[in-house]
């Protein structure tokens, strides 16, 4: 099982969120197999580049972040919207409730959409985010991250994750990437260096490739 | 191949998610059916409320069709009902959407479902999504669904929102993530 459950006592806060009855198995219906079909019209191209968003250009380490989403068969998923959102360089989230003393930069907001194309692939440039400290227990800093949130092609689709960097020295200590149980799992979570996507005297690239479970429809079948 | 695990949305999603407007609208000016408020609470284990949590709605138009091409009655979908709305919980947990009461959708035997409203929560310390339905407390065809009816008994309830007893267009629906009460919820 890829997901982590829902308690995972070392993150305190579930105690007091997580449910504890077990998961009632749905009967496969339309409702779970239909779901939100977005348009170009919920993106433009400055919605994807996240330095391109205020008059001057943030501060930090410019990085283009790519991948392919696709199906548990390989198969790619096209026009679905992905929306991230991150801190800044200094690891500050443009937030009220975030009072981490770290600069706010007047030049980055954090958030970002974009459609997949027709091979299922996303692109964003944006600037590498901050290592950001909470108080889940003593001395408890988050791995540089980026939220992303994907709809796929149905309500059972539905994917809220987090992005890690590769070689980042916190990821040992962060009990949010290690609730989910397994190795293998885990290492879905993280980019990979991609030196062919990088752009040269400008930007460097990481490779974050999504899959998706899922139904699909398929009505009135026996 | 593997799918990529869930992680947390943590208390952050509202730069990018809620503020994403283009998609917050469930029904448009002129959507068919009987219009209703809906309020949804999400609650704790100890019933305090989730004052940074986001609630997504997906629901069938007035005539239980759904606003995608999967659904075999696609052409007569409602054009001016969208179908999906998300929105961030204020301070007391809850969120206000507007929305019409769905007709019945299809099942995939060819058997009619109950209205419903399919539900995301997504909250800082929860590691996934939390999926359940809301059904309407009263509605004759509750007693058919085979969704309901495959939920434990002693728990269905938990599935019903309810309709304010001097508005009859309000209805209500806590989502408790745990506790007592906890909501019945789904293996998606």
């Amino acid at each position: 099982m890829a997901d982590p459950d829902y308690l995972y006592v070392p993150y305190r806060l579930t105690i007091l969120r997580a449910p504890r009855q077990p998961l009632v198995v749905l009967p496969e219906t339309l409702s779970e197999c239909t779901g939100p079909v977005f348009g170009h019209d919920s993106v433009t191209e400055s919605c994807s580049d996240l330095t391109r968003q205020h008059a001057g250009e943030p501060m930090g380490q410019r990085i283009i972040v790519t991948g392919r989403v696709s199906d548990e068969d390989g198969r790619p998923i096209t026009n679905t919207l992905v929306e991230i959102w991150q801190a800044n360089a200094a690891g500050r989230y443009f937030h009220e409730v975030d009072r981490h003393d770290a600069p706010l930069d007047p030049n980055f907001t954090g958030g970002g959409r974009a459609l997949t194309d027709s091979n299922g692939c996303y692109r964003f440039t944006t600037i590498k985010p901050g290592a950001y400290p909470w108080q889940n227990h003593k001395n408890a800093w988050r791995p540089a991250h980026i939220h992303f949130s994907l709809f796929g092609a149905s309500f059972s689709s539905r994917l809220i994750t987090q992005m890690y960097f590769p070689g980042d020295p916190l990821l040992d200590f962060d009990p949010i990437f290690h609730s989910v149980p397994d190795e293998s799992s885990r290492q879905l979570l993280i980019a990979r260096f991609d030196l062919a996507a990088t752009k040269p005297e400008w930007a460097l690239a990481y490779r974050f490739d999504i899959v998706l479970r899922g139904r699909h429809a398929t009505p009135f079948e026996a | 191949m593997q799918p990529t695990p869930s992680q947390t949305i943590g208390p952050f999603f509202h730069i990018a998610l809620p503020a994403n407007e283009n998609i917050a609208h469930i029904a448009g000016p002129g959507a068919e059916g009987d219009a209703l408020t809906l309020i949804c609470r999400v609650l704790d284990a100890v019933g305090a409320p989730a004052d940074d949590a986001m609630i997504e709605l997906w629901q069938a138009d007035a005539s239980g069709v759904y606003n995608h091409p999967d659904d075999p009655r696609y052409a007569d979908h409602d054009p001016a009902f969208h179908g999906f709305a998300r929105m961030a919980t204020n301070a007391q947990g809850a969120c206000v959407f507007q929305t019409v009461k769905p007709g019945r959708p299809a099942d995939l035997n060819g058997a009619m479902q109950a209205p419903h409203i399919n539900v995301s929560v997504f909250a800082r310390g929860l590691m996934k999504r939390a999926a359940t339905r809301i059904y309407f407390e009263g509605d004759p065809a509750n007693a058919q669904d085979r969704v309901l009816s495959c939920a434990p008994e002693q728990r269905r309830s938990t599935l019903l929102a309810h309709r304010d007893a001097s508005q009859p267009s309000l209805w209500r629906f806590d989502l408790h993530l745990a506790g007592p009460d906890e909501t019945i919820f789904f293996a998606i």
